[in-house]
């Protein structure tokens, strides 16, 4: 049992880097589709809208309840602000907002393939000699890696709010010293990566869900499990590139 | 006109693992023909169309379609020759995203320089020939089987292509559906001048659309002929299956 799983972990990984290369050597050969991309990116945007806006909100919140009373005890409250800011921008943001959009996209696009391929719908548009791989996979991916960023940086703003909402709960604090001492917090060093992370993130999202859609066998049976299979894969990938990326960056932008 | 070769498929073979789907099949379709191929499930006749279009690469053999040598072309050559081969899936294959206006007009927009009136002409066109004209801003998941199958149709026709293959185009229909199909290949056929296969395991079907047909067994081109002349053979497997009687040899209860 655990060698049939070894052979199928070993050849999704060799899969997954084969259909990878397949996108960077497809996705700067013409025709672009942005028309496709543009619509992509307002579905998955209107999609994960929603729970990513609660998402923020409630890191903020959470967070800021969480740690104050530690603070409180060394007396040093006045660093809330500094504290969540920082560890939502450089990592909880990011990396929460990517396994919730691993969740919600990576399994949406993990079925949408798949039934597509079981009711042959793509070999359909193969036999009409159009490329399925570029219309559905490339333009999917550059979506999905395009988009997250953007709903991280919404992610990090929203929880910014709610840990001022949530300082306002227990304390006293005018919003310019709450403003002022989030922006002294934040440099660049930590907005850029934390940022560029997510392009990373997204692309693992769109290319997991698009792989096990795209090879997923006959039977609706495979349509299910190449929904809930990219969900783990995307999961698990998005924190081991994340260690990576922490390290890479801490290298590059030292604290 | 009959001369022009439009098929010619040579010694093709093509196995799944250990097991042999398609043995050295040879056979040669003519311009304006309509070539029927029977078969039990499993004998390979879907898996001969996929290798004719290159969605399955066949082990061995060669297949020539209008001149062209399938296997040798480049994926730029394979796509210019599907722009002109029709394929009509089992299961209709409609883009399930797409309205039934977005289906017709997809390999229209993508394949043709047409302008817009152009292809909103066609796609009505199309949907008159299939009378199904009132469909036209549906989504696939509101059609029927039957509305599916004469939409798949459509849209593989539109194009006009010179060779059009029919994977059970009536399967799963009831005989008035199956009726009205088999005559819409037969007259789009007629009107468009198409070369056509069709696999099928329905008799009524095949007397209606064919000339000529071929039966595969065991993986091998068994039979070839007249319609009618198969189906009066005395041959016991084929005796076996074009009739209604129970064969000693056949399992039952």
């Amino acid at each position: 049992m655990t060698e049939i799983r070894l052979i199928e972990f070993f050849t999704n990984v060799g899969g997954l880097m084969q259909f990878s290369l397949r996108f960077f050597k497809y996705c700067f050969l013409p025709p672009y589709e942005f028309s496709e991309i543009k619509k992509h990116m307002d579905e998955l945007g209107v999609k994960t809208l929603p729970i990513v806006s609660v998402t923020g909100i409630i890191i903020g919140l959470v967070l800021t309840l969480q740690s104050q009373p530690i603070l409180a005890r060394f007396g040093a409250e006045g660093f809330l602000p500094f504290m969540v800011s920082i560890s939502v921008v450089r990592e909880l943001g990011p990396v929460i907002t990517a396994l919730i959009f691993a969740g919600r996209v990576s399994s949406g696009i993990g079925a949408e393939l798949g039934s597509m391929r079981v009711t042959e719908q793509i070999d359909a548009m193969e036999v009409s000699a159009i490329d399925p791989f570029k219309y559905l996979v490339v333009t999917r991916v550059i979506a999905t890696t395009l988009i997250l960023p953007l709903l991280v940086m919404y992610v990090n703003f929203l929880a910014i709010v709610g840990c001022y909402v949530a300082i306002l709960l227990v304390n006293d604090i005018t919003l310019q010293l709450y403003i002022n001492q989030v922006i002294e917090a934040v440099k660049f060093g930590d907005l850029i990566p934390g940022i560029s992370k997510t392009l990373v993130f997204g692309f693992i999202v769109g290319i997991v869900g698009a792989y096990k859609g795209y090879t997923a066998d006959k039977g609706t049976e495979g349509v299910g499990k190449a929904s809930t299979t990219s969900v783990v894969i995307a999961s698990l990938l998005i924190l081991i590139f994340d260690m990576i990326l922490v390290k890479v960056s801490l290298w590059l932008w030292p604290m | 006109m009959a001369d022009v070769k439009v098929v010619e498929v040579i010694n093709l073979s093509k196995s799944f693992g250990d097991f042999t789907v398609l043995d050295n099949i040879s056979l040669t379709v003519m311009k304006g023909e309509n070539l029927v191929i029977f078969g039990r499930s499993g004998t390979g006749k879907s898996v001969l169309l996929k290798c004719m279009v290159g969605l399955l690469i066949p082990d061995n053999g060669d297949i020539f379609i209008l001149g062209e040598e399938v296997r040798k072309l480049k994926i730029k050559g394979l796509n210019e020759l599907r722009k002109n081969i029709g394929f009509l899936f089992q299961s209709a294959a409609l883009y399930d995203s797409m309205s039934v206006r977005e289906n017709l007009a997809f390999p229209l927009i993508r394949n043709f320089k047409f302008s817009k009136e152009e292809v909103e002409e066609k796609v009505v066109r199309a949907l008159e020939n299939v009378t199904l004209l009132d469909s036209i801003d549906k989504m696939p998941s509101e059609l029927s089987g039957g509305m599916r199958k004469r939409i798949g149709l459509a849209r593989s026709i539109i194009t006009e292509p010179a060779l059009m293959l029919y994977d059970e185009p009536t399967t799963g229909l009831d005989p008035i559906t199956t009726k009205e199909i088999s005559y819409l290949i037969r007259d789009l056929q007629e009107k468009l001048d198409m070369t056509s296969m069709v696999v099928t395991h329905d008799l009524l079907c095949a007397q209606i659309i064919s000339d000529k047909a071929i039966v595969l067994k065991d993986g091998g081109l068994k039979y070839k002929g007249k319609l009618d002349e198969l189906t009066k053979s005395s041959d016991p497997f084929l005796k076996d299956f074009f009739s209604f009687e129970k064969n000693e040899e056949t399992p039952g209860v």
